[in-house]
């Protein structure tokens, strides 16, 4: 059983005035995260992955649907029990929302007096958790006094105090530099490593994913077009929405523009191969066009790995007679896959 | 100046209702305003407590009332100060209708400072489990604290002005003596010395209440 769990879920905003329709947020999705999972949910603003994470701690209600996180459905929950929910889910945000009013400390502090814990047991918690994040000195500052790195840290600190199973990263890494960004996301890393629990992380930035994520939802108006583990969308993606975000981190296929550009400096036949894992030999690959006396070049492309595993695509400019080269290529199409790009 | 000298006793009392005219008002106008103003902002679309009928009600109440001239108002709601404090004259009469009278500007106040609090800060005091009475205690008022304590401030001289018309319903204070020995006995000297003492004390109460939100806001 999925620990979040989603089923047939749709949210859709009434009119916002009179004779103007109804936005449909949430489009019907279905979506299983299970326990320990690094789930990331991307998409371009508008596709409704913030409201899609906001449901799962019904800081929005959904219109039709099941949404079962730990074998309960929150969506019938009232209220007041969706309160005691929510302390086992926390949750980080673009803005990090810290209190301005607050010390760092009583802000890390905040989710324990809600949950109502004697003051003895939160000065240690919450002394735990800083120590955690690497922000002890910081306990007595306020939160206008942090950079964007520290305020996240402490976001995460806060939404850590409950000891939930669950954080929800909305857009947690968007308003920091790249920098910062990976500071923080090594942190979330650790946060899921070392205590097992399971992030949902919504993002703009493939970067983010690649980096983290262990499975991956592409989410488009409204939908999830595709979804599955993050090796498997980036080398492989099959929706035209999840190919744009993965070009955007990964040198691929060249587009029809960058294709004309190369067809402009070479004249021979240009080749795509795919090398995916390491079921792909480049070194046999390379061999055949070296025996049979074709000579090629590099004119595209690039090998990435992800979770350890490489994977890419080359695109090659070959010269040599036409029917030798057809005759390679034949060779090679038993070894991986091999698209002639004209 | 013989004249002022001979006054003082008179001056000083009059100081002393002026100042508890505006005690007793900031205290009830006060509380109303923050009540009739957390209301307007709770109840508003979108809010913790969505009501549309209820913020249509409030609204509504606070846009009627508030542009009314208060020397208008005073008159016209004088049969609601006689049933609640059971004269239509005298400090108490006045103290109530300037109360009611604050509480509907003070709320605009109030609602407009609430709205300074970004919503990303009530979603992640939701998202931890908080109800709508702890958001208010824990994040609406301590985050607007330092607004608050302007927009009371900026009330207060709103109350040292309304209670100067206090000598039409027979109350007393700086506005009544300033009327009484200065103005209607030709004596401007008088005057200026009621106008000096409201100066002086407005003035007083800014600085204290700038002092007291620059500690809040930590500037």
């Amino acid at each position: 059983m999925a620990l979040v769990s989603l089923r047939n879920v749709s949210k859709v905003y009434p009119p916002a005035s009179k004779g103007a329709p109804s936005v449909t947020a949430i489009d019907s999705v279905s979506l299983d995260v299970e326990a320990g999972d690094i789930y990331g949910i991307i998409g371009y603003s508008g596709a409704g992955k913030s409201t899609l994470v906001r449901l799962v701690n019904a800081l929005e209600q959904s219109t039709s649907g099941e949404i079962i996180v730990d074998g309960q459905d929150i969506a019938v929950l009232p209220e007041r029990e969706l309160r005691k929910v929510r302390l086992g889910i926390g949750m980080i945000f673009q803005q990090f929302n810290l209190l301005g009013s607050r010390t760092v400390a009583r802000n890390v502090a905040y989710p324990l007096e809600v949950a109502g814990r004697p003051k003895h047991e939160r000065a240690a918690r919450v002394a735990e958790l800083l120590d955690f994040v690497g922000l002890a000195d910081k306990a007595g500052s306020f939160p206008d006094q942090l950079s964007g790195g520290q305020k996240q840290r402490v976001g995460i600190a806060r939404a850590l105090a409950t000891q939930p199973s669950i954080l929800l990263a909305d857009e947690a890494t968007s308003a920091l530099d790249p920098e910062t960004t990976h500071e923080v996301l090594a942190l979330l890393k650790r946060v899921n490593a070392e205590f097992g629990i399971t992030i949902i992380v919504i993002t703009h930035e493939m970067d983010v994913i690649q980096t983290i994520a262990t499975k991956v939802a592409v989410m488009d108006q409204g939908r999830v077009i595709e979804r599955g583990p993050v090796f498997d969308v980036f080398s492989n993606p099959q929706a035209a929405a999840s190919a744009r975000f993965v070009s955007t981190v990964v040198k691929g296929i060249p587009s029809p523009a960058e294709l004309a550009v190369l067809r402009e400096r070479h004249t021979g036949r240009i080749v795509t191969l795919a090398f995916r894992d390491s079921a792909v030999d480049q070194k046999a690959v390379f061999g055949e066009f070296s025996s049979a006396g074709v000579a090629f070049e590099v004119v595209y492309g690039g090998i990435n790995e992800i979770q350890g595993r490489p994977f890419g695509h080359l695109t090659l400019a070959l010269t040599g007679a036409d029917p030798v080269i057809d005759q390679v290529l034949a060779h090679i199409r038993t070894l991986t896959t091999v698209t002639e790009v004209r | 100046m013989d004249a002022l000298i001979d006054l003082l006793p008179e001056l000083w009392t009059a100081t002393y209702e002026t100042l508890y005219i505006v005690a007793m008002t900031l205290f009830f106008g006060g509380v109303g305003g923050l009540l009739v103003g957390l209301g307007l902002y709770l109840t508003r679309a979108g809010s913790i407590l969505e009501n549309k009928p209820l913020f249509f009600v409030l609204n509504l109440l606070v846009n009627f009332i508030r542009p009314i001239p208060f020397i208008i108002f005073l008159a016209a709601a004088q049969p609601l100060a006689r049933a609640v404090t059971g004269s239509g004259i005298g400090n108490n009469a006045i103290i109530f209708t300037i109360a009611l009278a604050a509480s509907f500007a003070m709320a605009r106040i109030v609602e407009q400072n609430l709205l300074t609090v970004t919503p990303g800060v009530i979603d992640a005091a939701r998202s931890v489990g908080a109800g709508p009475i702890r958001i208010i205690f824990t994040v609406l008022l301590p985050e607007a604290l330092g607004p608050l304590i302007l927009g009371y401030t900026f009330i207060f001289v709103a109350l040292v002005d309304m209670s100067a018309v206090a000598g039409y319903v027979g109350g007393g204070g700086l506005g009544n003596f300033a009327l009484l020995y200065g103005y209607r006995q030709f004596n401007p000297i008088v005057t200026w010395a009621a106008v000096l003492l409201i100066i002086v004390l407005v003035q007083f109460v800014q600085f204290f209440g700038n002092y007291l939100a620059r500690k809040a806001l930590r500037r």
